[in-house]
């Protein structure tokens, strides 16, 4: 399709008091480039926008490029429909706000933007969704609290809900717990934990499907076309879904291993799981002789917060504790407890149900450190402790010792390696022996979904085994489009907190068929139509991409070519920037489109007062923080352009090199934080970035130009006072290494 | 594209029709909204404050990461602008609320804002007014003008005029150099209904009013602040640009008291806990000892609550040589006169002694108030004992975030999430 584009410059906002607004239309207009350039004094007025409107029906215009504020604002005023592309363009934020007025160079950079943002829309098409037909069911894997829940809130929602469970009845852990922790005001009593209202509603419920004995033997394809293998006693059996659930919850950490704390030495040292049980079977007894306790002690944190077992905390040890305090303290009236702990932990209105165990003279609770659990010689088990507070040494003698254990994530791989300190690899990258970087965590972890991807079968994990998300705000996002992980698999947690996660994950879920069957991306640039296209004949199956895709879209056939998975995408392009035959591209994002824009940039033959640097930037944080820095009116030299790419990682090092050969001084790449802490939206963008730069090092060289004419930076989006030092003071670096010997050639 | 509403396009009297009204523009409500729209379900989000963003746009950085909240919030602003299913109103309250889930009938009143949709933010308005007021976004560290962009990335993109100065005359004259005639002092309250299938309760909390806390100076000595204000004054956009001063005499600090529990776990206070102020403030001195290496931290505590793998932050906090953890509950705050400097006097627990402790600043961690605490009476609300709401079985009202209990970002945008859900299947009919 021709391109037709009008171009429209507002006045206002200082804008004409620093730009020289005439030679800019000029500009537009210069070869025809634009088929309608104007400029208003105020673009954002009602009227003017309804005149823009009126110009692309008159003239048929399909690309209008907006040179006003930034892209961030009045984002719905300069909508003008999906068949008209449009570009912003930010006169104000990082021309005027930001720049001398009447000064050459300002008026320069303003000409350069107006002539990138006339390339990007020469060079980029309307995306069009992928369509296919697809699958809106969705797959439980657990049939524990989480995933009860998880499938009931999907089938009320009027989706279809397969649940599949590994052991031969639903419940999990619920089933073998009688009572939970007080969750309602006055926190005095324990509640029902409503595992048999939820059964009866999942059995009830014909858009729920329910296998038991069954496992995941494989899952191939992608979201919304996701080919499952069941396997039970009776077979296999295929289905589809199109998104994925895991809640397959946890097991108990091991008391074997907490010899130190008593295991082992008697029966009647027992963990919390053999309370829950009894609890369920006829009350507490002593193990070794069935006789009523008349001395119960439980140690807090027995194996957890421990760097030599789990360095975590398992969060509902101390409200388990003092719910099995309470049952055994009602059911014995006369038994004494006492409670050892390291920090009693029972967050929010949680408290008020510790103060009233508190209240209780007959529960003792001393801050303290287990010196040593024993047999005494009257069958009791003497239990040592150094009191924190009072700095002495206690001995209490107990016929029933119990050790809260925490939780260990279904996901977690218990072999002789992983059990070594500190070997929490997760969510970290390897590099390999050849220089390449490869998510380590996804080759680890048990296999339940036992995905065909070939970075791995299942969720990648984070520390100690969880497939929690990375992020704060976005605590539902995993690295496997349309696969999300809810309740004690994903951290620890209780009953009620693990039915809560389980609604978030089932929207999640349902947002991912809906999304994937209208062919839009899911977060974070949901409803994004455009997906990465590749040019096959020429790839040299280097495999770049299907290693660097931070969501494992693509797979490989034998001779590895990628086969690409357009649902699995998160159209970071990761894959575009990874291409060194650069035939991966976006209908609105690509090497040609960059290309251009950097070729648009006119770069004056005199070096001396007209430096010029490019600079690439994430359009996620480090170009709001440029826009801040306009609003702050922070000033910074007009020798540098700034192009924003979605993601740093999309950056290929062509452009890089492109920009050199043809003249620019210096090459900035600007992107977010990497490391354990990393804020990439991309999982993996500045790290990727920084892996290319030995690339680019290599045609620094190839060219013969210095290795400090391209920098990386990493910024935060509140940074922006950086901004000025960051730019600047990479002008002055340039201007000690001296112009770029290709100039003008 | 995300419609913002701006209040002189509506007509009292006039009504909404939605699939879920979300009462709150923070973390939690932000998401609800977000979440319903990218399902393809409509939300109206309504907001007290003139943008959108709440205690999260306040705050300098989140534990464990680290990392900016205004990061989160971009992504969010800028999937709520690409939605076509979120409208959004600010500087509105919510009234009444009655009706049965699947048709809910709320009454909501849109404050004035003085300021039409003809704003764009260039800021000649505030630069000519000449009347300042407390900042009320820093806590009243710092003053702003009476014509003030809420921050730097408020949401809309607009400046607001403090309803209280609307005839003051040297505010009605920066109407004349508005370029855009954006300045309409005769706005008026507009009382509009709302039709909704399902509600999200969001609304969030406030701080505990420390000067309650009788014995520990806050308003007698102003370097004893709170934690909230820690956040403004560690920001980059805050009173001090990011640097951490006393605010008695502007002096950069070299050492501060954390007093943990400060109200909280207190039956003459506060008897819950607010579950994230061990984690806040743990965040706050990890931030200070990364920007004054010299500096020696005290943190007072009673339990240090990390739960999860937030242990991990804990862990690595109690690495940091110049970090002391004392348990033990401050009782009492007073001032050395001689120096100008805090004491803090502390039970310590492990001698059952007192300890007097000197400091520059003292940080108070105070716990969450659930602002459904004062909603409740207006909207019959059920809440708990302490004000936090309480989700009713049947009901289309759903809660998130800290309107249920006290919780991080994490574990409110989770509820938010579920919520969500739970509102579509209210819309189904089927909860």
């Amino acid at each position: 399709m021709d391109t037709k584009i009008g171009v429209y410059i507002c006045r206002g906002c200082d804008i004409e008091k620093a730009i020289d607004i005439e030679k800019l239309v000029a500009e537009a207009a210069k070869g025809g480039k634009a088929a309608v350039c104007k400029s208003h004094a105020v673009l954002c007025a009602k009227e003017t926008v309804e005149s823009i409107k009126d110009d692309i029906k008159a003239e048929n215009l399909n690309r209008v490029a907006i040179a006003a504020c930034s892209g961030r604002v009045f984002t719905e005023l300069f909508d003008f429909g999906k068949d008209v592309l449009t570009d912003r363009i930010s006169l104000r934020e990082q021309v005027a706000w930001s720049h001398a007025p009447n000064d050459e160079d300002t008026q320069m950079l303003a000409e350069d933007y107006i002539r990138m943002g006339i390339a990007r829309l020469q060079n980029s098409e309307p995306p069009e969704p992928y369509i296919e037909p697809t699958s809106k069911s969705i797959m439980v894997i657990g049939g524990g609290m989480s995933g009860l829940q998880a499938a009931l809130a999907v089938a009320e929602a009027g989706y279809q809900a397969v649940l599949i469970e590994k052991e031969k009845e639903l419940g999990g852990w619920a089933a073998k717990t009688t009572k939970s922790y007080p969750r309602i005001s006055p926190y005095s009593n324990l509640d029902d934990t409503g595992l048999q209202d939820l059964l009866q509603k999942v059995n009830s419920n014909k858009n729920i499907q329910v296998y038991t004995s069954t496992v995941v033997e494989k899952t191939s394809g992608q979201p919304g076309k996701f080919a499952v293998t069941l396997k039970n006693e009776s077979g296999g059996k295929q289905i589809e879904v199109g998104a994925i659930i895991l809640a397959a919850g946890w097991r108990a950490y091991d008391p074997g291993k907490l010899t130190h704390l008593g295991y082992g030495i008697s029966p009647d040292v027992v963990t919390n799981v053999d309370i829950e049980r009894m609890m369920g079977n006829g009350g507490i007894k002593r193990p070794s002789d069935g006789k009523k306790p008349e001395s119960v002690v439980f140690i807090q944190c027995a194996g957890s917060r421990d760097e030599n077992h789990l360095p975590y905390c398992s969060s509902v040890c101390c409200l388990v504790t003092l719910k099995q305090a309470l049952y055994i303290r009602r059911s014995y009236p006369d038994t004494k407890i006492y409670i050892i702990y390291k920090d009693m932990r029972t967050p929010a209105q949680q408290e008020l149900f510790y103060a009233q165990v508190q209240d209780d003279d007959a529960v003792f609770f001393t801050k303290g450190e287990i010196k040593e659990v024993a047999k005494d010689n009257s069958g009791k088990i003497l239990v040592t402790a150094t009191d924190t507070l009072l700095g002495e040494s206690i001995s209490i003698k107990a016929d029933l010792v119990v050790l809260a254990t925490g939780m260990v994530p279904a996901t977690k791989v218990e072999t002789l390696e992983e059990e070594s300190v500190g070997d929490t690899a997760g969510d970290q990258t390897a590099t390999t022996a050849d220089g390449k970087k490869e998510a380590a965590g996804a080759e680890k972890g048990a296999k339940i979904i036992n995905l065909t991807y070939r970075q791995g079968t299942d969720l990648p994990t984070l520390k100690y085994g969880f497939p929690d998300s990375h992020y704060i705000c976005f605590p539902y996002e995993t690295r496997r489009t349309a696969i999300y992980a809810c309740g004690a698999v994903r951290a620890p947690m209780g009953f009620a907190e693990s039915r809560d996660d389980a609604y978030g994950a089932a929207l999640k879920a349902i947002q991912a068929v809906e999304a994937v069957s209208r062919g839009l991306a899911v977060h974070p640039r949901s409803g994004d139509a455009s997906f990465p296209e590749f040019f096959m004949q020429r790839c040299t199956q280097c495999k770049r991409c299907t290693e660097e895709c931070p969501f494992g879209t693509l797979d490989e056939d034998e001779k590895g070519t990628p086969l690409p998975n357009p649902f699995r995408c998160r159209r970071c392009g990761v894959c575009m920037g990874a291409c060194p035959e650069r035939i991966i591209s976006f209908k609105n994002y690509n090497v040609n489109m960059m290309s251009q824009m950097i070729k648009s940039i006119h770069i004056p033959d005199e070096f001396e007062e007209k430096p010029r640097i490019l600079a690439f930037i994430c359009e996620n944080d480090a170009l709001p923080s440029v826009d801040m820095a306009g609003l702050m009116r922070l000033r910074y030299n007009a020798m540098i352009r700034l192009i924003p790419l979605r993601c740093l990682g999309s950056m290929n090092t062509v452009w890089v090199s492109d920009a050199l050969a043809s003249g620019f001084d210096g090459v900035l790449l600007i992107g977010c934080k990497k490391g354990d802490d990393y804020q990439c939206h991309f999982i993996r963008g500045s790290e990727l970035a920084a892996t290319r730069m030995s690339n680019v090092r290599e045609k620094l060289k190839q060219l013969v130009l210095e290795e400090e004419r391209v920098r990386l930076h990493e910024l935060a989006i509140s940074d922006y006072r950086k901004i000025p030092e960051i730019f600047d003071g990479f002008l002055e670096e340039i201007d000690k290494i001296g112009p770029n010997p290709y100039k003008g050639m | 594209m995300t419609q913002i509403i701006h209040e002189n396009q509506l007509k009292s009297g006039s009504t909404i029709n939605t699939d879920a009204l979300i009462v709150g523009g923070g973390i939690a409500g932000i998401t609800a909204a977000i979440e319903l729209a990218e399902t393809f379900h409509h939300a109206l989000l309504i907001e007290s404050q003139p943008s959108l963003g709440g205690r999260v746009a306040a705050t300098n950085q989140y534990f464990p990461k680290m990392c900016p909240p205004t990061c989160g919030l971009e992504i969010n602003l800028k999937r709520i602008k690409n939605s076509n299913y979120i409208k959004v109103l600010t500087l509105t309250e919510i009234q009444s609320v009655e009706g049965a889930p699947g048709s809910y009938k709320a009454s909501i009143k849109i404050n004035p804002r003085y300021i039409n949709e003809k704003c764009t933010a260039c800021g000649k308005c505030a630069e000519a007014c000449e009347v300042s007021i407390p900042n009320t976004f820093n806590y009243g560290l710092d003053q702003t003008k009476a014509i003030y962009l809420p921050h730097l990335m408020a949401y809309p993109f607009r400046y607001v005029i403090d309803g209280n100065y609307v005839n003051d005359p040297r505010v009605r004259k920066c109407a004349e150099v508005c370029e855009y005639g954006a300045i309409d002092f005769d706005m008026r309250p507009i009382q509009i209904t709302v039709n909704a299938k399902a509600i999200v309760w969001a609304t969030g909390w406030r701080p505990y009013d420390a000067k309650r806390l009788d014995n520990l100076g806050f308003g007698k000595y102003p370097d004893v602040i709170t934690n909230v204000m820690m956040e403004r004054i560690a920001s980059e956009n805050g009173p001090y640009g990011g640097k951490i001063v006393k605010p008695s005499d502007g002096k950069e600090i070299s050492s501060i008291g954390f007093v943990q529990c400060a109200g909280s776990r207190d039956e003459n206070h506060l008897p819950y806990c607010s579950a994230v102020c061990c984690l806040a403030s743990m965040k706050q001195a990890s931030y200070v000892r990364a920007r004054y290496p010299e500096a020696d931290i005290h943190i007072f505590y009673i339990d240090i609550r990390s739960p999860g793998r937030l242990e991990d932050f804990y862990s690595k906090a109690k690495q940091d040589p110049k970090l002391h953890f004392h348990r033990g509950k401050v009782g009492k705050i007073t001032r050395n006169d001689a120096n100008g400097n805090l004491v803090l006097t502390a039970e310590d627990t492990l001698t059952g002694s007192t300890c007097d402790y000197e400091v520059e600043m003292a940080v108070l961690a105070v716990g969450m108030v659930p602002n459904t605490a004062a909603d409740a009476p207006a909207l019959n609300l059920q809440i708990d004992p302490y004000g936090f709401f309480v989700p009713q079985q049947k009901s289309g009202i759903i809660g998130a975030g800290t309107a249920l209990r006290p919780a991080d970002v994490a574990d409110s945008v989770r509820d938010a999430t579920g919520a969500a859900l739970k509102a579509i299947n209210v819309t189904a009919g089927r909860n």
